[in-house]
């Protein structure tokens, strides 16, 4: 397990996590080799466990009915792969494909929020880790919504 | 300054006529005259061009001319026109294009070969014509066809006699009394007697002063005339307090007064055409059908039009809040970042001239009191 | 940095013929002249500047220098308007009126011994290529180089046969992210500040050289600004109507800024609190 904890402190979401912070995380955690094409999650199904992509990319795609999927975001390394796990219902809202052979962590979904349940100081720390991500991500978002150079409006 | 000096002479009104005759013999004379009701500026040959025994009322969105009790020839305040409208044109040819063997030749418009002689130049114009050289001359690009007819131009100043309520100028440090930047200054005297105090500030006004008919001014006639601006500088009524106003109207950018001058503001643009400092400017093109030739054309501009800010797609300054703040902030707070002074004299037009009577004073007084909490 | 544009005697209004010696279709709507002088000598140019380009008859517009060679000036301009359109239309042996170069340059002199980060979102990256040239031309005296490239859709990358040569450069990186895509694309997807924490530079020792739609720019600023690059070494190029590009007209200003004698190139550190003022 000393192998995987130095692996997750090296992950820039946990860059500013404790050492013994790092540790509680580290058992709920443990390593992932996707092949390319080979889906993370799936829309729809229980977000049981999330990801932290190490190397390689992976998209994260809603496919409406017969049109191709659309990406909405590629995710490379350091990225954090899904937020679902984090609110009920707890089931994926996206699917995430990898593009490219994918190393992830993947981190237990149930046991990381236990774990932030009987320790506060822990779930703030995990907090701490986790919120910049969500709103860059939802800042990024937004920008995308906005199209900017679809017309010279912006 | 009780001594008299020889380079400060009196002079009778009808002297004025020698002035104007001297000058029109090598330029086009330009002064006050009265029009459509209202003191206006245009070509004069004559005394009795200048609009003797009038003078002005005017009040914020008001203007109209009543007769003296005197027949005093600049008894009034400034009308709608400026010195502007002659040095910086408001429709100007920039070039003229031409199709040639080679391609494309590009001629400039040929050299101005009038000069002009303006009459009843007054201090806050003097102020705002200083104003201008700093914008259209003497930055890193110069408008040279501006910068020649400034040059060229023989400027005799107007101490002025009588202040509008719509005055401000003794709060902008920028009249009553001329300064500097004239061949001749005149004061007039109306004290019980009818004279004019000249005085010369160049030497071109030297030597066309020396050839008037004259008397040398005595210690009563300076003190008179030092009377004549001291006591309009005291009537003035309106003051503006530009003690640290440039950095509260940029601090002021969001404030929600803009919405509630929006909220009387047209937006048509009256201040910014009688305002003697403005000088923004587009450009349209235009073609000759018959021979290809175009011709580019400069003409004055408001910052007031939507237009004004196009970037393809949509204007930047879509609502009148954001218009009627470019202007004021330009005046009072980014023109002195951009060119070390005010871009407002104090001469009261835009005041004057706005259909709804709109006060720059008010408002920048409003805005500054707002953001020290007062409101 | 900035250099006032040669003026000839006949005014800063009147501008000098030129003539379109190439002209290539790039993308839908936008297209790329070559132009050299009817006669003399082409005007020394840095990076970031633009010129004033005239149709007859139609107007002047304000286009950034996308590059130039020994004889011509580079353009590449979208047909948005008027102006733009008949410029785009313009065939090879064409005749135009030049004024320029003009405005404030891409600070790649004062950058040297830096890390350079150069963010491009769609034809933002026209107005940032002769500043890449620059630094690839003398890559010695940088640090680690970046470029990332924001686009809509991937047929909408500009200029990608020389972002294929930069990619094989290896001492530069090179992103290139869509704003949509189908799984076809095999590139990242996600708008450009998502790129910021993939490349490699020293955020207390880098320059960033930023160009693209406003809110694009104002987007990345702050990112970068998240991530610690001070904000006096963040530089956007800015743009306004403009009419006569020396100062004289008043249409660009911003604040107390003219766009075209104090920027187009700005540091975000001078205009960050214009960009927070709307309709400024």
């Amino acid at each position: 397990m000393e192998t995987l904890e130095r692996v997750i402190g090296t992950q820039r979401v946990f860059a500013e996590l404790a050492p013994e912070h790092l540790a509680v995380l580290t058992g709920c955690a443990r390593n992932h080799r996707f092949t390319a094409g080979q889906y993370l999650c799936r829309e729809g199904l229980p977000a049981n466990e999330f990801f932290i992509i190490r190397q390689g990319r992976a998209a994260l795609e809603i496919a409406p009915p017969a049109r191709h999927a659309v990406v909405l975001e590629t995710l490379g390394p350091g990225d954090v792969a899904g937020a679902s796990w984090l609110i009920p219902p707890y089931r994926w809202s996206a699917d995430i494909r990898a593009v490219e052979t994918t190393l992830a962590l993947g981190i237990d979904a149930a046991c990381l929020r236990s774990k932030c349940e009987t320790d506060h100081d822990f779930g703030y720390a995990m907090m701490k880790c986790f919120l910049p991500m969500l709103v860059q991500s939802l800042n990024a978002a937004r920008l995308q919504v906005l199209d900017v150079y679809a017309g010279p409006y912006y | 300054m009780q001594q008299a000096t020889a380079a400060i002479r009196v002079l009778a009104p009808e002297a004025l006529q020698d002035l104007i005759s001297a000058l029109a013999a090598t330029r086009v004379v330009l002064g006050p005259v009265r029009r459509d009701g209202a003191i206006v500026y245009d070509e004069i040959s004559r005394l009795d061009d200048l609009p003797a025994g009038w003078t002005d009322r005017q009040e914020a969105g008001q203007y109209r001319l009543e007769p003296r009790t005197d027949a005093a020839l600049f008894g009034y305040a400034v009308g709608p026109h400026s010195w502007k409208q002659f040095l910086l044109p408001p429709r100007e040819v920039l070039f003229t294009t031409r199709q040639t063997a080679d391609g494309l030749d590009f001629l400039p418009p040929p050299a101005e070969e009038r000069t002009y002689a303006f009459i009843g130049v007054r201090a806050c114009e003097l102020a705002a014509i200083a104003v201008q050289d700093k914008v259209l001359r003497d930055g890193p690009y110069a408008d040279t066809a501006y910068a020649a007819r400034r040059e060229n131009a023989f400027i005799v100043a107007v101490n002025c006699g009588t202040a509008a309520p719509t005055c401000f100028c003794a709060s902008m440090n920028t009249g009553p009394k001329a300064a500097a930047g004239y061949d001749i200054a005149l004061t007039e005297l109306l004290d019980g007697r009818h004279e004019f105090l000249a005085e010369a500030g160049s030497e071109a006004g030297e030597a066309l002063l020396a050839a008037l008919p004259s008397r040398p001014a005595s210690a009563g006639d300076l003190a008179a005339a030092e009377a004549v601006t001291v006591n309009t500088a005291a009537a003035q009524t309106r003051a503006l307090n530009t003690e640290n106003l440039p950095a509260q109207l940029a601090a002021a950018a969001n404030h929600p007064h803009w919405q509630e001058v929006a909220q009387r503001c047209l937006s048509c643009g009256n201040c910014t055409m009688v305002c003697p400092t403005c000088f923004c400017t587009t450009v349209a093109d235009h073609t000759d059908l018959t021979t290809a030739d175009a011709q580019r054309v400069r003409s004055w501009d408001s910052c007031f039009t939507l237009d004004f800010s196009y970037l393809h797609g949509g204007s930047v300054r879509q609502s009148t809040a954001a218009r009627y703040r470019q202007w004021l902030t330009h005046k009072l707070s980014t023109w002195v970042e951009q060119f070390g002074t005010m871009g407002c004299v104090g001469c009261g037009r835009c005041i004057t001239w706005c259909p709804t009577g709109i006060d720059l004073v008010a408002e920048a007084t409003a805005l500054r009191e707002a953001q020290n909490g007062n409101s | 940095m900035s250099m006032p544009a040669p003026i000839t005697e006949r005014g800063a209004f009147v501008p000098t013929p030129y003539r379109v010696i190439a002209a290539r279709r790039e993308l839908g709507d936008t297209v790329t002249l070559n132009i050299a002088p009817q006669a003399g000598a082409l005007p020394a140019i840095l990076p970031g500047q633009f010129n004033m380009l005239y149709v007859p008859g139609v107007g002047e517009a304000a286009i950034s220098l996308s590059g130039a060679t020994e004889a011509a000036f580079i353009h590449t301009i979208r047909d948005v308007g008027a102006i733009s359109h008949a410029l785009t239309r313009l065939p090879p042996g064409a005749s135009l009126g030049l004024r320029g170069p003009f405005g404030t340059a891409w600070p790649v002199a004062e950058t040297q011994g830096r890390d350079v980060l150069i963010v491009a979102g769609g034809l933002g990256l026209a107005p940032l290529r002769p500043a890449i040239r620059h630094l690839l031309a003398h890559r010695e005296r940088y640090g680690k180089l970046s470029l990332l490239i924001g686009a809509r859709t991937p047929p909408d990358i500009l200029y990608p046969h020389e972002i294929a040569q930069w990619r094989a450069n290896l001492d530069l990186y090179v992103a290139v992210t869509m704003d949509r895509a189908d799984a076809m694309w095999h590139g990242h997807v996600g708008v450009v500040p998502l790129l910021l924490p993939r490349a490699d530079f020293d955020p207390a020792n880098t320059a960033a050289l930023i160009c693209g739609p406003e809110v694009m720019m104002r987007a990345t600023a702050q990112a970068l600004l998240g991530m610690a690059v001070p904000a006096e070494r963040i530089h956007l190029s800015l743009e306004r109507n403009m009419k006569c590009a020396i100062g004289l007209c008043g249409h660009c200003q911003f604040g107390a800024a003219f766009i075209c004698k104090d920027g187009p190139v700005m540091r975000y550190d001078r205009i960050a609190p214009a960009l927070a003022v709307r309709e400024l």
